[in-house]
């Protein structure tokens, strides 16, 4: 049967497709909302540049000065020097000559300005940057298991790079900050009444910001998720390319896609609406203002209240009032904007880190490395234990194999160890102390691990096989590819353990990579290890060959391996035997066979490997054994 | 039919290419031509209300000089009274139309921008689709979702603030400079002295802050790239304690970044400070020249005056000058960065004359097929040959790395051979459609990926109109549909980001599941049950072959009991095929093959 082509169903929306979860998944994950104070948080990312932005300041209040004293000295060239009769050659000569000082002024401080402030804010930008990739290092597994890397993304360059606008403006409105607070003072100093009458208009603006802000808050938010769930999309069509191009999903995909841009559009759009709305709000206010200065002022004039300089002079400050007000109203939009964006950065910042060292924690260097699981429960879902009341101990030296079948819980087991996420009961020692004791760095250092999923960086194979193990020379390097049996197609490579692997190691066949990822494990040369399936997607033959190198290997070294395979596990000094979550049985390959239990049953049975063993009679022995 | 891959930084060196990249965008913003041309009328509209304001408040000045003035005669006051009403009501009206037009140039101006911002996210999104395997194997993920984010920004921002802006100070600045070459030649020429300098000021810093801007984007390509891997690799990076390291490598890139950061604020800085002095220098010049001229007596005080005046309209635009290059130089270098992608064309694609797979037979045979990566020196795969008929099975085993993957990439041409060709029902399959090909053939990968999105979602991800039951068969056949069950939230659980909230062999049943669920004439499953233990495997397989009794299967695995029963079992070794035969048959070739059996069969304590 085939089914319909997608070209042919294109505009349909399909009932059970979806690009990027658009569900507030996002906001349940960062459900603190971040409520605090954007912008003295802000504010707090700016204060180291303090040496540099006083400088800055100086400078943005002489280019304020030079810039209004400029069109001042020409007037004043035309009333003295060139005012008909008295023409003086000399005066035009000095106020030239003041005028050029005036520019270079102006010029050094425009310059001072445009680069301190420019530069404190790719500082403030790249710091705050540096901040949520920090923490996000920190966060717990489980809080990363939720999120997805294309939103984080999002926020990690979309949302830093919304903020440069703000921070790249910021100049200006400083510049028509300290103009306004002149202005003001000037006005006042005029003439107390008319000043007064001319800033009624302000309390106005700030009420209507107090109405809008909630408003703009809103849409800019908005305007920010929406963007950032089309760069989730983005990234997740990138990353699952050989998904979508292997399900044909391409016109699926492009519409739901379409979906989201088009959301996203309707929202930039909205927000750009009630930002641009303050504009003829602001140029109303100013027009009653400049009416109420015509009028009153008039009057005033008529009434012998003020003089007619005094009218003239508000009548161009108060063009000079409202243009940076105007000015600064439009950076408040911007400034809102940016708070939208600031405030997906803190919330980041502001996830909580729930496993942190405690304050005399243990190195583990010291420790032997035993293992012990003491009525341990687990689970990664509220009343879902994955883990049930686990107990064993491995002595050190030994090797312990975990055997069960698919999704009983054996993975999860060695992420404990590592610590990787909190058990909800029980306790687990190495060395006789308790994990949560133990520095988290030390128990890195003294735990290697070969994942089941292999992850390589992109980079040399030598230095994924280095990666972070400090110390390690060139023949480590080539004993641990030699141990996995990969040195020899390494050797067969043009640059050899130079040769550049692409992202995820994909230039590697899926072997390769485990092979190089157990390499990785094997060069750290620490107390434990840990090997889930590292040898799940490697042949027989090769497989046979590292276990016989691995006897060398791990002599010394506490070992717990996850392994299919009969083979691997027989030579194990304890077989723990999972299901559901459960261990149904755990001891010594030869204390397993006396118990006559589960594990008896299957050796007896002659099958080297679970592989061969027919199912209903796996189902005939756990049914039998007890425990289960 | 391998067609050289075009490399990616294709970057436009030459300066007309920077052109090009402009007029392509112009060329799309002149889509919106009515937004385009109120926004253009409307920016008129605002400036001259900008213009006729102080003229108003100058009449009122002298409206309120004749109150004072003539305060005899009561009409008079009473003219001049209602005059300063008039004058207000006029300020007040054009104060709101100045806002109004304001507000409508600037909404036109975002809404082009984020027009044209929502077609180039299409475009990119679609071209990312297409691209072969062969292109996304080369190039970093965080590379392309730079181009996607950034760069797409970087243009957009360059539409909404330059393009309407662009074409007013144009306007502004000839009128201005007609009208002082008008008043005065000479002294217009004078006012005119600083073009030139800014015209080369401008021209330098755009070329500089380009490259700088090229190199930027490029660095933060290269952090996403550090940031993307960190985040996607996190559990390794957990398990090695290489936070610190991270961080390290991370920083390296930053700080490279910040430094191209500020480098760019210094090339600003000096040209935004350097052009507005340019301006002020002509000033004081004219100012000087004129001056001495009104008091030799040659033009009068007046005539200066407008001069300067006239000269005072350009100060403005001259500023945004300075600010808009910094734009103009983003929006061609990230221009050029999303063009270069936009512009490649995916060497996978339908040949002419391609029609609809029509699988009858569901015959799949190889002839001779050689493939070599590109970039690479030798044949991954080598002079392959084999045959299979519907309904058959092929194996496939051989040591890491020897093709096998490969071989399986081949049949729905994620990638093309290099030599020899692959025949369905006896027919090239570049005969056919890749959409067709690729619904009939169905590759089941080796590193599964899930969505982040539902069990179900992703089960249907190949058919969304799948039916409810279908959906639960094909579950069952994976034997996953127990464990679901368990789920509080059944199907509709949610599987985190690349199936991170499923054990491994969870992930590969839901993989399996979901390939299942297509029906697809051919399937290959590519060691997909390295994870899953050999009692559920069995079970799979047994639930399979009733299924796939019509289906053509290839199963590729390093465990022989997996594939022990297919009609056909190739030995592959780098690339070659060394043995081939079924079970019994390669078992009396005595070769490879007979090792790694015994090696799986050894009895207990022979190790
Ligand atoms: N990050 C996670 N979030 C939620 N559930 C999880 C997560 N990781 C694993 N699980 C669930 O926990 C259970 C045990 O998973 P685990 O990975 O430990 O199994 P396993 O024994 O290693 O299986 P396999 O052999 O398939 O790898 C599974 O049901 C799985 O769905
Ligand atoms: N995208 C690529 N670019 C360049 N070389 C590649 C690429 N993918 C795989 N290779 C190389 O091609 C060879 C065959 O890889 P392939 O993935 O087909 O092996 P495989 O037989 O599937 O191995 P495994 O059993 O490990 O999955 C390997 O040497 C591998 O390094
Ligand atoms: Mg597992
Ligand atoms: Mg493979």
């Amino acid at each position: 049967m085939s089914i319909k082509k997608f070209s042919e169903r294109s505009h349909e929306i399909p009932p059970k497709a979806s690009v990027v979860l658009a569900s507030n998944l996002e906001e349940e994950v960062f459900s603190e909302e971040f409520k605090g104070d954007v912008i003295k948080r802000f504010f707090s990312y700016v204060r180291p540049y303090k040496k540099q932005i006083i400088p800055a300041l100086i400078a943005v209040i002489i280019f304020t000065i030079t810039s209004i004293s400029i069109p001042l000295i020409i007037k004043n060239v035309f009333d003295s020097s060139l005012s008909g009769e008295n023409n003086n050659i000399n005066l035009l000569y000095l106020f030239v000559g003041g005028f050029f000082l005036a520019i270079i002024f102006n010029f050094i401080s425009n310059y001072l300005q445009e680069l301190l402030v420019g530069k404190v804010a790719e500082h403030v930008l790249f710091d705050m940057r540096t901040a949520m990739y920090e923490h996000l290092q920190r966060v717990s597994l489980s809080f990363m298991d939720k999120t997805e890397s294309g939103k984080l993304m999002s926020r990690l360059q979309g949302d830093v790079a919304a903020l440069q606008e703000f921070l790249h403006t910021a100049v200006f409105a400083i510049g028509d900050f300290v103009l306004i607070i002149g202005i003001i003072i000037t006005m006042l100093w005029l003439d107390f009444r008319l000043g007064l009458l001319t800033m009624i208009v302000i309390p106005a603006l700030l009420l209507i910001r107090i109405i809008w802000i909630p408003y703009a808050r809103k849409a800019f938010l908005r305007a920010r998720i929406t963007s950032s769930i089309v760069s989730g999309a983005l990234a997740e069509n990138i990353n699952g390319v050989r998904a979508v191009q292997g399900m044909t999903r391409e016109y699926v995909n492009y519409d739901l896609f379409d979906l989201r841009a088009k959301e996203n559009l309707r929202a930039a759009l909205k927000a750009s609406k009630i930002g641009v709305i303050m504009l003829p709000t602001v140029d109303s206010l100013s027009g009653i203002a400049r009416g109420i200065v015509v009028i009153v002022g008039g009057i005033f004039v008529l009434n012998g209240q003020i003089e007619t300089g005094v009218m003239v002079a508000f009548v161009l400050f108060i063009q000079r009032f409202f243009d940076p007000i105007r000015a600064l109203t439009m950076h408040y939009n911007v400034l809102q904007r940016a708070m939208a964006s600031g405030e997906r950065i803190f919330e980041v910042i502001d996830v909580p880190v729930d496993m942190t060292d405690k304050e005399d924690s243990i190195i583990m260097d010291e420790l032997e490395p035993s293992i012990e699981f003491i009525n341990v429960t687990f689970g990664y879902l509220p009343n879902q234990p994955v883990l049930k009341n686990i107990n064993f101990k491995i002595n050190p030296g030994e090797t312990i194999a975990l055997v069960g079948p698919t999704g009983s819980g054996k993975t999860s087991t060695t992420a404990l160890v590592h610590r990787f996420y909190e058990i909800w009961e029980g306790q687990i020692n190495i060395g006789g102390v308790n994990i949560s004791d133990i520095k988290l760095e030390s128990l890195g250092k003294n735990v290697s691990m070969v994942l089941q999923e292999p992850f390589l960086f992109s980079g040399s194979i030598i230095d994924n096989i280095i990666y972070s193990t400090k110390n390690v020379s060139y023949k480590q390097v080539i004993d641990a590819a030699k141990a996995v049996g990969v040195h020899d197609y390494i050797m067969e490579l043009p640059d050899k353990y130079e040769t550049q692997l692409e992202q995820r190691g994909e230039n590697l066949s899926i072997g390769q990579r485990q092979l190089i990822s157990f390499a990785r494990a094997l060069v750290r040369d620490s107390k434990i290890i840990i090997l889930d399936e590292a040898t799940a997607n490697i042949d027989s033959y090769t497989e046979m060959q590292i276990q016989n190198a691995l006897k060398v290997l791990l002599r010394g070294r506490t070992a717990m391996v996850i392994a299919h395979r009969l083979a691997t596990i027989r030579d194990a000094d304890k077989i723990i035997v999972l299901q559901n979550g459960e261990i149904i049985e755990q001891d010594t390959h030869e204390n397993l066979i006396k118990n006559k239990g589960l594990y008896y049953s299957l050796s007896s049975l002659n099958y080297s490997s679970f592989d061969d063993i027919p199912e209903d009679l796996i189902k005939k022995i756990t049914d039998e054994s007890p425990g289960t | 039919m391998i067609v050289k891959n075009q490399t990616i930084s294709a970057r436009p060196l030459q300066n007309n290419d920077s052109f090009k990249v402009f007029f392509r965008i112009i060329k799309m913003s002149l889509k919106y031509k009515w937004r385009l041309f109120f926004g253009i009328f409307s920016i008129f509209i605002s400036s001259g209300f900008s213009l006729y304001i102080p003229l108003l408040l100058g009449d009122a000045v002298d409206a309120a000089n004749n109150l004072l003035g003539d305060n005899s005669e009561i009409s008079s006051i009473n003219d001049s009274r209602n005059h300063l009403y008039f004058i207000c009501v006029l300020l007040l009206i054009s104060s709101i139309g100045r806002g109004t037009s304001a507000m409508l140039h600037v909404y036109l101006g975002e809404s082009i921008g984020q027009h044209i911002g929502y077609e180039l996210r299409m475009l990119y999104y679609e071209k990312l689709q297409r691209l072969s395997f062969s292109y996304h194997a080369g190039v970093h993920t965080g590379d392309l979702i730079t181009r996607g984010i950034l760069d797409v920004e970087g243009i957009r921002m360059f539409v909404q603030t330059a393009i309407l802006r662009l074409i007013f100070l144009t306007t502004l600045i000839g009128t201005g400079t007609f009208l002082m070459i008008k008043t005065n030649p000479t002294l217009g020429l004078l006012s005119l002295s600083f073009v030139p300098f800014v015209a080369w000021k401008a021209t330098s810093a755009r070329l500089k802050l380009r490259s700088n801007w090229y190199a930027l984007q490029d660095k933060l390509s290269a952090l996403t790239k550090t940031m993307d891997e960190n985040l996607g690799g996190i559990r390794v990076v957990r398990a090695f304690s290489a936070e610190e390291f991270e961080m390290k490598k991370y920083k390296k890139v930053s700080d490279e970044a910040l430094d191209l950061s500020n480098e760019q604020v210094e090339i600003r800085s000096s040209s935004i400070s350097l052009i507005s002095t340019s301006f002020f220098i002509s000033m004081g010049i004219v100012l000087l020249v004129g001056g001495q001229e009104v008091i030799n007596g040659n033009i009068t005080p007046g005539e200066l005056t407008q001069f300067l005046a006239f000269m005072s309209i350009l100060l403005d635009p001259v500023r945004q000058i300075g600010l808009m290059i910094n734009g103009f130089a983003r929006g061609s270098a990230s221009g050029g960065r999303l063009f270069a992608i936009l512009d490649l064309e995916p060497n996978i694609h339908d040949e002419v004359d391609s029609r609809d797979i029509q699988v009858n037979k569901g015959k799949l045979e190889f002839q001779n097929v050689s493939f070599t990566y590109e970039g690479d020196n030798h044949e991954t795969i080598h002079n392959v040959s084999f045959k299979i008929n519907q309904g058959e099975t092929l194996g496939i085993v051989g040591p890491p790395g020897s093709g096998k993957s490969t071989i399986a990439h081949l049949i729905p041409r994620f990638y093309d051979p290099t030599e020899g060709s692959i025949l369905i029902d006896d027919e090239d399959i570049k005969n056919f459609t890749l959409e067709s090909l690729r619904h009939a053939v169905c590759v089941v990968e080796q590193d599964t990926f899930m969505f982040t999105a539902s069990i179900e979602h992703n089960i249907a991800y190949g058919n969304p109109w799948a039916p409810d039951d279908r959906i639960e068969k094909s579950t069952h056949h994976a034997q996953l549909a127990e464990y679901i069950e368990r789920l509080p939230e059944k199907y509709k659980t949610l599987v985190g980001e690349r199936g991170v909230s499923l054990s491994g062999g969870q992930r590969q049943r839901l993989s399996i599941a979901r390939s299942v669920m297509l029906d697809p004439n051919i399937i290959i499953f590519d060691d997909s049950t390295a994870a899953i233990d050999a009692g559920t495997e069995r079970k799979i397989r047994e639930e399979l072959k009733n299924l796939t009794s019509k289906t053509t299967t290839i199963i590729i695995s390093h465990r022989l009991s997996s594939l022990m029963h297919a009609n056909k079992i190739l030995f592959l070794e780098k690339g070659r095929v060394v043995e081939s035969g079924n079970h019994d048959e390669l078992l009396e070739i005595n070769g490879h093959y007979k090792d790694l059996y015994n090696l799986q069969n050894q009895k207990r304590g022979k190790l």
